[in-house]
């Protein structure tokens, strides 16, 4: 070896935090790591159990049975001609999912910290591997929902799929990008905040009513107060929904402003998280 | 640059790290508050020129400490690099900043060569797993890729010593066999930069052999650059090419690791400075005092602590205001600790003369082999003259001890034995 080139540096560790500082070479190189969690994450969960992954089954059925008897048969909502419980399925289906990714990757840096603080990997791609491996869930769920979507459209329901439903990887995607989005940013709070913890435990829940899955967005617009209905309306997390079961079962409406308004909203988010956590991070170590 | 001759792997430019003490509580978020104020209006964080010198004892005025103060150093391709120093010194956070866990506050380091960090073995090991899948898991956390942990799995399997249990899961294990398992997978890590904490002192007896043996082969054999870590003088002189000494987060020394490991044994800011005139806490008839208690090497050289297994000379020095003569004399000098003695040096038992002193006189008590493991212990003073108490000070010193290599094979014992044993030199014969 010659002279020292001091342009030839592989990387260089410093305080200096450029805005977006994402090393996409360097998680490619650790996909295999990737994967490992997303197999430990999936392997592990209903390890000792003795129903296993039909858990991933229970939880959405019950919940949607309760909906149908505390909202459609209690609060007598009208879900526009489609069976209530298919209904309420596949908005817990979808919210799901988004719920999931969004709790699973907000306390990424304090469930993290001892490996953390131990070792080093791009940090993003535990929140990856929480977003993957829900999706894993989440299909499986989806599964259960197509197997009462036939029985209930064999018994002549009035369901049908359209042609939205090419849409749906893009649904999943959004649906991914809102909630590892508004995941890495409270991640980053929860870190120095444990305030955050509590907030976004009860927080969730109480979205959850706000996004539209237990009633259809026209009922909103009918009965909630204007402001409430419009807070309704323009949570992305709404849309997605809506447009979920609009394309699964032809109820509700379904709006292409509507669609790109979300489509940008989740990207924004996604890189406002990215930032967030990035800035994290490098010392998050020191506070956590 | 001119350095032309050299190829330099890593260079580390004025590394400072700054932590804030106390409660992150209240007052966090309104000091977040003020810095976020000074960034937007472009001055400098308000809370960075704070801060003094990190020395534990003495409580600073501020709530922010300099835990590693402008650190440089340079680090050659295939050379073993020790870091020393106290508890505190900032090792472990010059370590997280080179492994990336932490950034620092300023400052930067440049590095060729992909670094590896070892800080902790089994980071990430999940006890649901089996053992064959924690392999691959560990392996992926610290940098390998599933083809490299592949070729290498069986390997890893066979020197773990663990065969019968691969398929297993790890919560089954004992601690001992996670212990290897772990170690395992770390020892086949083939980054260009390991940096290692002192890891080193796990498992049994046997691993450990095994465990610095390969140690010494990725450093020596294999050429690997090495960051090592350590308070283990043994292990640092065994292994290490150069070595930096920190202290209180500032670098003080570098060079060789002779030099350094002198260095950091003689350092003068760690010297007792036990004034013994002033201890009130005597018994005697005062007529002489002890003054001054010090420990020396062969070439009495004042040293701030001992090393197990090394030449030592405990010397005391005596004050009266005239010239005193002292006729049958037992002077006797006892190391402490918890209220146990450990060793009692005593005149009459080593002279078979009588011993005459006056005050101007010194005594070196000769340890040609030292033989305490490492810790802090207590120096107790006595003398006596015609069957009368003079001084005695039960408690006149501290006592530091470093691990130091006394059996002469490149290692120290155990990490559990520290303090609680004495080192006697032994032969083992087989027949």
């Amino acid at each position: 070896m010659s002279a020292t080139n001091s342009d030839d540096w592989l990387y260089t560790i410093s305080s200096k935090n450029k805005l977006i500082d994402i090393n996409f070479k360097e998680i490619w190189r650790y996909r295999d790591l990737l994967l490992l969690f997303v197999k430990r994450d999936i392997v592990t969960v209903y390890k000792q159990t003795i129903l296993g992954p039909l858990w991933y089954v229970i939880q959405p059925l019950f919940t949607s049975v309760i909906f149908t008897l505390v909202f459609n048969n209690l609060g007598s909502i009208s879900t526009g001609g489609v069976p209530p419980f298919l209904f309420n399925l596949a908005g817990i289906t979808a919210w799901n999912y988004f719920n999931a990714c969004l709790t699973g990757t907000s306390d990424t840096f304090k469930q993290n910290a001892g490996i953390f603080g131990k070792v080093y990997f791009p940090r993003v791609i535990m929140p990856m591997s929480v977003t993957i491996s829900n999706l894993l869930k989440f299909f499986i769920q989806l599964f259960i929902f197509a197997g009462f979507y036939i029985y209930y459209y064999s018994s002549g329901a009035e369901v049908a799929v359209n042609s939205n439903v090419l849409l749906f990887p893009v649904y999943v995607i959004m649906m991914a990008l809102l909630g590892l989005g508004a995941g890495m940013i409270l991640s980053s709070m929860t870190t120095k905040y444990r305030d955050m913890t509590v907030v976004i435990g009860f927080a969730v829940s109480l979205l959850m009513y706000m996004s539209a899955v237990p009633y259809p967005l026209s009922e909103a617009r009918k009965k909630f107060p204007t402001l409430v209905a419009d807070f309704v309306e323009y949570n992305p997390v709404t849309q997605i929904i809506e447009g979920f079961r609009y394309m699964l079962l032809s109820t509700g409406s379904f709006s292409w402003s509507g669609f790109f308004y979300t489509l940008v909203f989740s990207m924004v988010l996604f890189l406002v998280g990215i930032v967030v956590f990035n800035r994290t991070e490098k010392t998050f170590i020191d506070t956590v | 640059m001119s350095n032309n001759n050299k190829d330099i792997i890593l260079v580390a430019e004025n590394i400072s790290k700054q932590y804030r003490l106390g409660v992150v509580g209240t007052g966090t978020l309104s000091h977040d508050l003020n810095r976020w104020w000074h960034r937007v209006r472009g001055k400098e964080d308000p809370f960075l020129k704070v801060g003094e010198v990190n020395d534990r004892s003495t409580s600073g005025s501020s709530d922010y400490a300099w835990a590693l103060r402008d650190i440089n150093f340079e680090v050659q391709r295939g050379e073993v690099l020790g870091i020393i120093g106290k508890n505190g010194a900032g090792k472990s956070t010059l370590l997280k900043i080179l492994s990336r866990v932490t950034s620092p506050t300023t400052g930067e380091i440049k590095t060729k060569g992909r670094i590896a960090s070892l800080l902790e073995v089994g980071t990430g090991f999940h006890p649901e797993l089996t053992g064959r899948e924690n392999i691959y898991l560990n392996g992926a956390i610290l940098g390998m890729s599933k083809a490299e942990i592949k070729a290498k799995e069986e390997e890893i399997i066979e020197f773990s010593g663990c065969q019968r249990y691969v398929d297993t899961p790890v919560k089954r294990y004992s601690s001992g066999m996670r212990v290897r398992l772990a170690f395992a997978v770390a020892a086949h890590l083939e980054p260009d930069i390991l940096v290692i904490d002192e890891v080193l002192a796990v498992g049994d007896a046997e691993f450990q052999k095994k465990a610095i043996g390969k140690m010494q082969d990725i450093s020596k054999g294999e050429g690997r650059t090495v960051l090592f870590v350590s308070h283990n003088m043994a292990a640092v002189k065994s292994l290490c090419t150069r070595a930096i000494v920190l202290e209180n987060g500032v670098s003080v020394f570098e060079g060789d690791t002779d030099a350094a490991v002198d260095f950091y044994l003689h350092n003068e800011k760690l010297l007792i400075k036990s004034k013994l005139l002033e201890l009130t806490d005597r018994i005697g008839s005062g007529k002489v005092l002890f003054s001054k208690f010090e420990i020396l090497n062969i070439e009495n050289k004042i040293l701030s602590a001992a090393m197990s297994g090394e030449y030592i000379k405990l010397r005391v020095h005596f004050h009266a205001h005239e010239v005193v003569q002292l006729k049958n004399c037992r002077i006797s000098i006892s190391v402490k600790k918890d209220e146990r003695d450990y060793i009692v040096l005593s005149s009459e038992l080593v002279l078979n003369y009588n011993l005459n002193l006056t005050n101007s006189e010194k005594v070196d008590f000769i340890l040609e082999k030292f033989p305490l493991s490492k810790g802090l212990y207590k120096i107790e003073l006595f003398l006596e003259s015609e069957r009368e108490i003079i001084d005695w000070i039960k408690n006149a010193s501290d006592l530091h001890v470093e691990n130091g290599d006394f059996y002469g094979i490149g290692k120290s014992y155990p990490k559990g034995w520290e303090g609680k044993t004495v080192l006697v030199e032994n032969k083992i014969e087989v027949s």
